[in-house]
């Protein structure tokens, strides 16, 4: 465990991409194999379940501090982090833990069925036994993801440094759906076989945005668009009469979509298809909000999937009779798709095909563009005709051109401390629109949360205004005297039940602080809505 | 009723029957300082009262203005009340300001720390019946690990970072942090060289404090004289074209904020050090308890929470609104007084 502690720390503790590459490197020279596939899982979210929930974590953590509850509230409202907290608030010791991190996450795994009393004692004895920095680390795998700026990217090449095996092969050893508590280092990352590879997906090709001017791409006859879907990119696999259904954030969804459930047979065995997954009500393509509605869903009821359907959308054919397709021109893949899906185009309505458009000018391109809200994408993918499917974000075959995001101006309303980071400055903000109110008088009301968008000094200025001008505190949010205006941007807009506003945005971030405005000059509700296709 | 001894007023802390203020935040006539810092010393008074200690310290930093100097415990009396002061242990010739009337004792705290740094003279204990103290960190997550163990890591840090042939960039704010840092490096590691405004300090408290020698960087400093050295540099200084000449280099701050992980990211800092001039969570509740004063007045840091607090523990307390701004703007703003000297 100190190994580990140290690791983390070291990674913690630097912003710098080599330097963090050359700890993790390092780690993996000397760790012993069941410490690694550990820190794998870790590092790629693949912590075991929470054995305790955090209300009696709080509590038995406060119990050892011997603080009032509230005072332990505030407290972990400030530090924005629960192992943190619990960390920074136990009475400190100078020991080390001997035990190893394979050891503690054994007894992190054997806790969870624990009677309660047990897991108190374990936990309590735990943290009085570690130092402060073994003691976060240690609350944390029982708490959540580490956050310190380690991607799995970067920690496959470090892996693949320590290892000596090829960075994409192991990039595609680690997809998929595999437990750290029975697999061998030795199977997960040195045994090359095929027979455990049955759900596993290939990693997504993901394209930047283009740069400059359309034009420098070149010759328009060497691209095909296509539109960009605003759905969950997914990765669906055929073999051996089953399917498994991936997201982009290599989670396995297969049980969320039954729709997709009987294209098996349709769709033959040993295909994988790239494909955008969309809500579909009403028989058009639906809203990123619409699919939202499912997304968080443990059990997708039988009123759910009536009232928000959802189709695949086909991208691309990565695997076609057993055999990668990924180092084929982008055009070969089409043709197999594309005749895949006249095969069983009358017989699943699930199952469509994202439209590959031809181009013979840029201008054409823009103009397709100019129609992408209408046909409900958020913009354009332009994809060379030669390209292989590659690994992860890469330049130069593909690339992204979306619609500009839609913009209003609102009025900062409310405020909440950021986390991580940013837990001591208030970096979370909420922000509101004018409407008339029953009695004809125009009042704010909150429309959209945001909190990204701005600079490092403008949060500070902005942090230093909320604390001088709270009107009230609730629990961690304040209220704020309306006065600061920020432009806002978001790519999408629905009409929405659940908000007050009655609107619902995708993705809402900060585009500037609109200092040059007064609260008076903000936009109003009716303004957002007319912004509804 | 009488008013009370001290009330807090839209210009400072105000002793109405002496007709005399603690470190006011707006131009007044008579003017108690308890340190040289900018949120407590400020410019426009018209006379300056403090430690003898403090006096070049504010005259370095405000100029021409007329200003007397006390010792520790010498008491002097306007219009029937007593005033004195105490030592604070914050940084040099800071202050506690115990006001007396009728038998009514009253503390002002000003900033103040408990553990003894070896530079300041150490935190004095003053019983009274009123104590208004800061709470910069008054949350039970700050706990400060003792000195020598923080120097400790600071220089095994700069060692390391030589080994590796890299420059350590220490920042600190040049009134006391940066003094109380450069006491404790280690000097046969290497050179210690400082910024513009670290070394104008040094020079206005060398004639108190013994102090390690530095290098001032100027534009003649070269750049192969620094490699491996360590750099003391106030936090303003961070992310300026005046750093660049150190390349390669790493940075570090000591200061009570870096015990959140969050703070050192945000500011993009390396290496964390938690090493404060104020009083931690135990150092705030033991000096309460000792001054036997059962009417306590909260004032900067995380007042609401702490004087909650101090309430379920039995004490009257309640805080005030002051423009002090402890370690925040220490770490956060620009010196206001101080130019960086490229």
């Amino acid at each position: 465990m100190r190994n580990f502690a140290n690791l983390i720390k070291t990674l913690d503790s630097s912003n710098k991409t080599n330097v963090k590459v050359e700890a993790l490197t390092a780690y993996f020279r000397t760790a012993s194999p069941e410490d690694k596939v550990w820190t794998i899982a870790i590092l790629s979210h693949r912590r075991p379940a929470r054995p305790v929930n955090t209300t009696l974590l709080r509590l038995w953590a406060n119990e050892l501090a011997n603080i009032p509850m509230w005072l332990f509230e505030e407290s972990y409202h400030i530090v924005g982090d629960l192992a943190e907290t619990i960390a920074l608030i136990i009475p400190t010791n100078e020991a080390n833990s001997s035990k190893s991190l394979t050891t503690y996450l054994q007894e992190i795994i054997a806790l969870k069925s624990k009677p309660e009393a047990e897991k108190k004692t374990y936990l309590q004895e735990n943290w009085l036994a570690l130092n402060y920095y073994e003691r976060f680390v240690f609350t944390k795998l029982i708490t959540g993801s580490f956050r310190i700026g380690v991607s799995q990217k970067l920690m496959t090449k470090a892996l693949s440094k320590a290892e000596g095996i090829d960075e994409n092969i192991l990039a595609y050893k680690l997809m998929g759906n595999w437990n750290p508590n029975t697999i061998t280092f030795h199977d997960l990352i040195l045994a090359e076989k095929s027979s455990d590879y049955i759900s596993k997906p290939y990693p997504f090709y993901l394209a930047y945005p283009v740069e400059g001017e359309i034009e420098s791409l070149g010759d328009p006859k060497d691209w095909y668009m296509e539109h960009k879907w605003d759905g969950i990119r997914s990765q669906t696999i055929f073999r051996e009469d089953q399917i498994f259904i991936w997201s982009r954030g290599e989670e396995l969804v297969t049980d969320k979509y039954p729709e997709f459930h009987d294209l098996i047979g349709l769709i033959p065995n040993g295909t994988v298809i790239d494909a955008e997954i969309l809500a579909f009500p009403n028989n058009q393509i639906g809203t990123f909000n619409d699919l939202q509605t499912r997304i968080g869903r443990k059990i997708i009821s039988n009123a759910v999937l009536k009232k928000t359907p959802v189709i695949l959308k086909a991208y691309d054919v990565l695997e076609w009779e057993g055999k990668d397709l990924r180092n084929y021109p982008y055009e070969y893949r089409r043709d197999v798709l594309e005749k895949l899906y006249q095969t069983i185009e009358n017989k699943k309505l699930q199952f469509h095909l994202s439209e590959r458009i031809k181009i013979n000018s840029w201008d054409e391109v823009t103009a397709e563009r100019m129609q992408a809200r209408e046909k409900r994408s958020e913009g354009l993918m332009l994809k060379r005709k030669d390209s292989t499917y590659q690994v992860g974000r890469k330049k130069g075959d593909w690339w992204k051109w979306k619609l500009e995001p839609l913009t209003i101006d609102a009025v900062l309303t409310y405020a909440m401390r950021g986390s991580g980071r940013r837990s001591t400055l208030f970096t979370d903000y909420t922000f509101a629109l004018w409407q008339e109110n029953e009695h004809g008088e125009k009042e704010l009301v909150t429309f959209a949360k945001a909190y990204s968008g701005l600079t490092d000094a403008e949060f500070r200025k902005v942090d230093d205004f909320i604390k001088k001008n709270t009107i009230d505190k609730f629990g961690p949010v304040r209220s704020v005297t309306p006065q600061l205006v920020f432009e806002i941007g978001f790519e999408g807009i629905a009409l929405s039940k659940r908000h007050k506003s009655g609107i619902a945005t995708r993705f809402p971030r900060i585009l500037r602080w609109r200092q040059d405005k007064k609260i008076e000059e903000a936009n109003s509700i009716e303004d957002l809505k007319n912004m509804i296709i | 009723m009488n008013p009370p001894l001290l009330q807090f007023n839209d210009k400072g802390i105000y002793c109405a029957q002496a007709n005399v203020y603690i470190d006011p935040w707006r131009p007044v006539k008579n003017a108690i300082i308890t340190h040289g810092h900018a949120d407590h010393s400020r410019w426009g008074h018209q006379n300056y009262i403090t430690h003898h200690t403090n006096v070049p310290i504010i005259k370095h930093r405000l100029g021409a203005i007329s200003v007397t100097g006390k010792n520790w415990n010498e008491t002097f009396v306007v219009n029937n009340v007593k005033f004195s002061l105490h030592p604070a242990g914050h940084i040099i010739g800071s202050s506690q300001v115990r006001v007396e009337y009728k038998g009514e004792v009253w503390v002002f705290t000003g900033d103040y720390k408990t553990e003894d740094d070896g530079i300041a003279v150490p935190y004095e204990v003053v019983k009274c019946h009123t104590f208004i103290t800061e709470c910069t960190f008054g949350l039970p997550v700050f706990k400060w690990t003792p000195q020598t163990e923080v120097m400790n890591s600071i220089n095994r840090w700069w060692s390391e970072n030589k080994a590796e042939g890299k420059t350590s960039i220490l920042f600190g704010y040049s009134l006391g942090k940066a003094q109380r840092l450069l006491k404790y490096l280690d000097t046969n590691i290497g050179k210690i060289y400082t910024h513009g405004a670290i070394e104008n300090m040094n020079n206005v408290i060398r004639p108190m404090v013994a102090l390690p020698e530095t290098t001032l960087i100027t534009r003649e400093t070269k750049k192969e004289a620094i490699s491996g050295n360590l750099v003391l540099a106030p936090p303003s200084a961070h992310g300026t074209t005046w750093i660049r000449k150190m390349t390669p280099f790493v940075t570090g701050t000591a200061s009570g904020w870096m015990a959140f992980r969050g703070a050192r990211r945000r500011r993009a800092i390396d290496k964390g050090f938690v090493l404060s001039d104020h009083c931690d969570w135990d150092g705030l509740l033991s000096s309460i308890k000792a001054t036997g004063a059962e009417k306590i007045i909260c004032t900067h840091g995380y007042t609401d929470i702490f004087s909650k607090y101090l309430r379920e523990l039995g004490y009257d307390a309640r805080t005030e609104k002051t423009q002090y701004e402890g370690e925040n703007a220490e770490m956060n703003k620009e010196e206001d007084l101080e130019k960086i000297i490229p």
